[in-house]
C-alpha cells in the first residue's frame, strides 16, 4: 500500500470497466424482454454469481499464473526449496488488493439480482446460493491452476490459456440456452462452468430449462467443483515434476 | 546422510534444424552418479562448467526429478517427499538469492521463521548468533537489493541456516567474492561444520575453497564421477612432479643432474623438474650446488589447479 492514490484509481477503473460490462447486458434488455426465456433479473443473478465467484478466484488464486515468470527466471527453484506449497507461495507473493474492483462489481450486481428476482427465499434456496458461489469460485480457481500448468511445458503459452479462464467466466454470464449445442456441451462437461452458476440457478430460480439434463444436476455443483479441484491439483503435481529449472 | 544411487538426468532439448523444423535431442546432464556422504562430512564437488554439478544438487534438493536412479537425504527421498526434505536442508546458490529482494534482512529472517515454523525463542537465539558470526548487525535494516554481493551472500548463508538444517548445499558460495569476504565465508562454514556437525556439499570453481574446507572431493565431468576421495590423494598421486628453481651466480648452459630434467633456462635462473619417487629435494639440491654456484633456490609444489585441469582434459585418470 505504498501508493494510495494509484491504488484507488486502479481499483476504481477496474470497477468502472467491469461495470460497463454489465451495462452491455442492460442495453441488451432495453431491446428484448428475455434471453432464452430468462428475464433481466434472472440473467443478472447468473451474471452476479459468475462475477462474484470469478472475482474471488481472481483475488485468491489467479496470481498462480505468475508461475510463468518464476519458471522463466528460474526463481521457481527457490520456491521448491521451501517447505510450503508452491501454489501458496506464488499466490501470496502475487496477492494484489487491486483486484478487489472486479470483486466489488460482481458483489454489487449479485446483491441487485438477489433483490430483484422473484424468489421465495427459504433455507434450501439460500443454502444453495451460498453453495453455488463457493462451488463456482472453486471451479474458476481450479481453472486458473490447471491452465497455469501449461507454463511448465510452454513458457509462452499462458496467454492462450486465458481463453479458458476469462472466456469461461464470460460465457457463464449468460443462460446456457443462448448457445448452440456444441458450446453447451463444452460448458457442461469440458470446462464445466455450467455447474458454476447455471444449473444451481435453475433450481434457485425454479426454472426447468436444464436443456435435457436431469433435475439432480442442480445439486451436483459441489461434487463437480471437488472433481475439478482434484484434477487440477493432480495436473499441478505432474507439472511440478516436469519442471526443468534453468542452467547453472 | 546423503546418498545417490545411479542418479541420472536427461533433458530433451529442441534444436533448430532448418527454418521451421526442430530436432529433438536428448542431453545427458548427469549420467549415473553414485556416492554416499556421511553425517558431518564436508565434501567438495568440482567439475568444469556444464559437468552436471548443479543438476546433481538440484536432484538432491528435490527441485529436479531424476530420470532414473534414486537419492535419499537424511533417509528421505527428495522427489517424493520434497517438503519434508526442505525442512532439513539449507541451500545457498551463490548466483542467486533466496532472500526477498525488496525486504530488509530482518524481515526476510522473520518471514523464514514462519515458512519453516521455527519456534520464536529458538529463532531469536539462532538469528542473533548468526548475525554475530556473519557480522550482519549493521545490515539488518537495509533492503536486500542494496547489499553488496559479499554482504548478500552472508545474508543468504544466515537465511539458509536459520532453521538449523542437517545438510547444507552450497552452489558456488564464494563466486565473485573478494579475498576478505571469501576468507570470512570459509571460516564461518568450517566453524559451523565443526560445532554443529552440519553435513556440507559444496560446489565451486575455487580450489582454495576445497583445500581449506574439504577433506574429500568428488570430481565430475560429462555427467560422470571421475574421482571420489581425499584431495591430498589427488595431490599425491598426480602431484609427483615438483620443480626446483635455482638462481645461479652466473648464466650457465642447462645443468646435467641425475634424476632431474631442465624445463627452462632464463639467464642465471634454471627450472628443474623432478619426481618424488625418483629423487629427493635434498639430494637434488646437493647435486646442483656441486655442479654450479647457487645463489638462491625454491621448490614449486604441484599446482592443484593445474592437476585438476589435466584431469578435466582427460590427460590423467584417477
Amino acid at each position: 500500500m505504498q501508493y494510495r492514490t494509484s491504488f484507488a484509481l486502479f481499483t476504481l477503473s477496474q470497477f468502472a470497466i467491469t461495470f460497463l460490462d454489465f451495462v452491455g447486458i442492460l442495453v441488451l434488455f432495453a431491446n428484448v424482454d428475455a434471453l432464452a426465456g430468462w428475464s433481466l433479473a434472472e440473467v443478472a443473478f447468473l451474471y452476479g454469481i459468475a462475477n462474484l465467484a470469478f472475482g474471488l478466484a481472481d483475488v485468491f488464486v489467479s496470481p498462480v499464473e505468475n508461475v510463468q515468470v518464476a519458471i522463466r527466471a528460474g526463481t521457481f527453484d527457490q520456491i521448491l526449496l521451501r517447505p510450503v506449497s508452491p501454489i501458496l507461495q506464488i499466490v501470496t507473493d502475487g496477492f494484489s488488493a487491486r483486484r478487489l474492483g472486479k470483486l466489488a462489481q460482481g458483489a454489487l450486481v449479485f446483491a441487485f439480482a438477489v433483490a430483484a428476482v422473484e424468489v421465495d427465499w427459504n433455507l434450501a434456496r439460500v443454502t444453495m446460493t451460498v453453495v453455488a458461489v463457493l462451488s463456482a469460485s472453486t471451479i474458476f480457481g481450479a481453472l486458473w491452476v490447471a491452465t497455469s500448468c501449461v507454463s511448465f511445458w510452454w513458457v509462452e503459452a499462458r496467454e492462450a490459456a486465458n481463453a479458458i479462464t476469462y472466456g469461461g467466466s464470460f460465457l457463464a454470464q449468460y443462460p446456457l440456452g443462448v448457445y448452440g449445442p456444441w458450446l453447451r456441451r463444452g460448458l457442461a462437461y469440458a470446462v464445466p462452468v455450467a455447474f458454476a452458476n447455471y444449473y444451481p440457478a435453475t433450481y434457485i430460480l425454479g426454472r426447468n430449462d436444464r436443456l435435457g439434463a436431469p433435475s439432480w444436476i442442480a445439486f451436483a455443483s459441489p461434487l463437480v467443483a471437488l472433481l475439478v479441484a482434484v484434477l487440477s491439483a493432480l495436473a499441478w503435481r505432474v507439472a511440478v515434476r516436469h519442471y526443468r529449472s534453468t542452467g547453472s | 546422510m546423503i546418498e545417490a544411487h545411479d542418479l541420472e538426468k536427461r533433458f530433451s532439448v529442441l534444436r533448430k534444424a532448418g527454418r521451421v523444423r526442430r530436432a529433438r535431442e536428448d542431453v545427458v546432464a548427469v549420467a549415473g552418479v553414485s556416492f554416499t556422504i556421511s553425517a558431518g562430512e564436508m565434501v567438495g564437488y568440482i567439475g568444469p562448467n556444464g559437468a552436471g554439478k548443479s543438476t546433481t544438487i538440484k536432484m538432491l534438493t528435490g527441485i529436479l526429478v531424476p530420470t532414473s536412479g534414486r537419492a535419499t537425504v537424511a533417509g528421505i527421498d527428495p522427489t517424493r517427499r520434497r517438503v519434508e526434505v526442505a525442512r532439513r536442508i539449507g541451500v545457498v546458490f551463490g548466483q542467486r538469492t533466496q532472500l526477498w529482494w525488496d525486504l530488509p534482512l530482518r524481515d526476510s529472517f522473520d518471514l523464514l521463521r514462519h515458512v519453516y515454523r521455527v519456534d520464536a525463542e529458538q529463532h531469536r537465539r539462532d538469528r542473533d548468533e548468526l548475525t554475530e558470526l556473519l557480522d550482519l548487525a549493521p545490515l539488518l535494516d537495509i533492503p536486500v537489493r542494496q547489499l553488496s554481493l559479499g554482504q548478500r551472500v552472508r545474508g543468504d548463508l544466515a537465511a539458509a541456516l536459520l532453521h538449523d538444517p542437517e545438510v547444507l548445499y552450497l552452489d558456488e558460495p564464494t563466486i565473485g567474492l573478494d579475498v576478505v569476504s571469501k576468507a570470512r565465508v570459509r571460516e564461518f562454514l568450517a566453524a559451523r561444520n565443526r560445532e554443529r556437525g552440519t553435513t556440507v556439499l559444496l560446489t565451486t570453481h575455487d580450489l582454495d575453497d576445497i583445500e581449506r574446507l574439504c577433506s574429500r572431493v568428488m570430481i565430475i565431468d560429462h555427467g560422470r564421477l571421475l574421482y571420489d576421495g581425499a584431495l591430498s590423494t589427488v595431490a599425491d598421486r598426480l602431484g609427483e612432479d615438483r620443480v626446483l628453481v635455482v638462481d645461479l651466480a652466473q648464466s650457465t648452459p642447462a645443468l646435467q643432474v641425475p634424476g632431474a630434467r631442465v624445463l627452462s633456462v632464463e639467464g642465471p635462473r634454471q627450472r628443474l623438474a623432478f619426481r618424488r619417487s625418483e629423487t629427493t629435494a635434498a639430494a637434488l639440491i646437493s647435486a646442483v650446488s656441486a655442479a654450479a654456484d647457487v645463489v638462491d633456490l625454491s621448490i614449486e609444489e604441484p599446482d592443484i589447479e593445474a592437476v585438476i585441469r589435466r584431469v578435466y582434459a582427460g590427460d590423467l585418470t584417477l
